[in-house]
């Protein structure tokens, strides 16, 4: 479980993120949404600790992440998986390689045993045969997926995807969605998602926030989204004239 | 204000790497790599630059040498003396300083801005140490053996050259080396060499470590690691010269 408290954070004078409180619940799929620029990579580093909150606390099940000592951080990061937004490959080596790093790192085992697991994960975001592939050889797409497959390599029991299905097509992107939802069911894993992918949220959202410049002004479940006062948010999920123009002769 | 911000943030990045190595395997596979592309990569650059310097340094000394009652071997102790001494270890540094510390600055930075060394942290890798440590280590290794190879070939260049041009022999450079051969020289150059390799990879690292944005603060970075590093190259050659000789 992750619970953030007031979490506030600026960048100069520009206030990013105000006064955040959620709770993100294990074998749910939290999604993070809002439209460009409103603040959900922001939130996403601040949880995982690369952004440090100017106020806030932000809770690991019982333990305050910024209260942590090393060890106790390290032995958390350990437990988490995570995608970026850029996926944030290793260019110096290949898929192969990115995946089996942190295996090697924590995690060694006889190298028969890693590159299973490394094909298995492989295999799950649908890139089976693309081990020998350098980073600068995949498409933006095929580099999200490889991103997802090293963030799961090692089992997390946090796992933090900022837009894992921008920039792949609607079956792929349906794929990833529900490897998402399995591997977060399957192993209770507390899974926070950034997107602004309507399908994934109404695909897979278990428990939505909605982020409008900085603040969260909405939450609850993918039933509920669809018709919520918030205008901000209807604007989001109805961003489309045609869906407009639905809606309106619905109500 | 700036200077006392950055090197502080300087002295924290060293501070860092001091860390326990998460796995040691892995650390030692990336210095040996690291060693091996600075160290190999740069043997080819290095003896060109000697061997023209041990040349250039030896026809400027005899054209230097008119009057006709000094003998002609002390070409060979010139030559010999600052190569060791002077034209090994800093015209050697300098132009690692270009090589290796742009290429530092660049590929760090590079990571940096398209978020690999916050993948790094989020594993819970120390990225400091892992990607700084072993490229600190191979330079303070490989760096003074490359200031070693330099001399050693800027010598045999001026040797050579010498013969060639008919302006003395083999024998009469050989002798007049040896005649003012000192193994000190040869401490005091690595002594120099390891200052050097330890400006060079500390600040180029710490350049491309702390980029923030994008493709034009990478080369930013990298222009701003060579300038700092040849600047700390020059004034810690004189420092040591007023120390050592
Ligand atoms: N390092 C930074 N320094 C200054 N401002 C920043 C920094 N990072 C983000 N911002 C600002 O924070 C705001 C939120 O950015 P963020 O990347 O979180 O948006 P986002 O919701 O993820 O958008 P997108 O959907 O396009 O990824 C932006 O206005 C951006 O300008
Ligand atoms: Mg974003």
């Amino acid at each position: 479980m992750i619970r953030l408290q007031g979490i506030s954070k600026k960048f100069g004078d520009k206030a990013v993120l105000e006064d955040i409180h959620a709770t993100f619940l294990p074998g749910k799929v939290n999604m993070v949404i809002g439209a460009s620029g409103s603040g959900k990579s922001v939130l996403m580093k601040t949880m995982v600790g690369l952004v440090k909150p100017d106020a806030g606390q932000l809770f690991y099940q019982n333990l305050e992440l910024g209260e942590m000592d090393v060890d106790q951080r390290n032995e958390l990061r350990q437990k988490i998986g995570m995608l970026f937004q850029s996926a944030a490959l290793f260019d110096s080596l290949t898929v192969l390689d990115n995946l089996l790093f942190p295996l090697r790192m924590f995690r060694p085992a006889p190298k028969a045993e890693m590159q299973e697991r490394v094909a298995y994960c492989l295999e799950r975001v649908g890139l089976a045969g693309t081990e020998n592939l350098f980073p600068s050889e995949l498409s933006g797409g095929m580099k999200k997926r490889v991103g997802i497959a090293r963030a799961i390599v090692l089992e997390p029991q946090f796992l933090f995807c900022d837009e894992p299905n921008s920039g792949l097509d609607p079956k792929t992107s349906i794929r990833i969605d529900h490897l998402i939802q399995d591997i977060t069911n399957e192993f209770q894993i507390t899974t926070i998602v950034n997107t602004h992918d309507m399908n994934s949220v109404l695909e897979c959202g278990d428990h939505i926030v909605f982020l409008y410049k900085g603040r969260k002004t909405w939450e609850g479940d993918r039933r509920l989204i669809l018709n919520s006062d918030n205008e901000p948010l209807n604007e989001l999920v109805y961003a489309s004239r045609f869906l407009q123009q639905f809606r309106e002769k619905a109500s | 204000m700036n200077f006392f911000y950055n090197f502080g943030r300087y002295l924290m990045m060293l501070r860092l790497m001091l860390c326990k190595p998460e796995n040691g395997r892995m650390y030692w596979e990336e210095t040996v790599r690291q060693m091996s592309s600075i160290g190999l990569g740069s043997v080819g650059i290095v003896a060109f630059v000697a061997v023209f310097m041990g040349g250039v340094s030896a026809v400027q000394t005899v054209y230097q040498l008119v009057a006709p009652y000094i003998s002609l071997t002390v070409v060979g102790s010139i030559v010999t003396n600052s190569s060791i001494l002077e034209l090994g270890p800093s015209i050697t540094s300098l132009v690692l300083a270009g090589k290796i510390g742009s290429n530092i600055a660049s590929e760090l930075g590079y990571m940096r801005s398209s978020e690999q060394i916050d993948a790094l942290e989020i594993m819970g890798v120390n990225p400091v140490a892992y990607l700084v440590g072993p490229k600190m280590v191979a330079c303070l290794t490989m760096i003074p053996l490359l200031v070693i190879t330099s001399f050693s070939m800027s010598i045999l260049g001026g040797m050579v050259i010498c013969q060639l041009t008919g302006l003395i022999t083999y024998d009469q450079f050989i002798e007049g080396a040896r005649s003012s051969f000192l193994p000190y020289d040869v401490f005091f150059a690595m002594c120099k060499a390891v200052t050097f390799a330890f400006f060079i990879s500390s600040v180029s690292a710490y350049h491309g470590f702390h980029v923030q944005g994008g493709a034009l603060e990478v080369g930013r970075a990298s222009t701003k690691a060579v300038v700092y590093c040849c600047v700390l190259i020059l004034l810690g050659d004189y420092i040591l010269a007023q120390l050592l000789l």
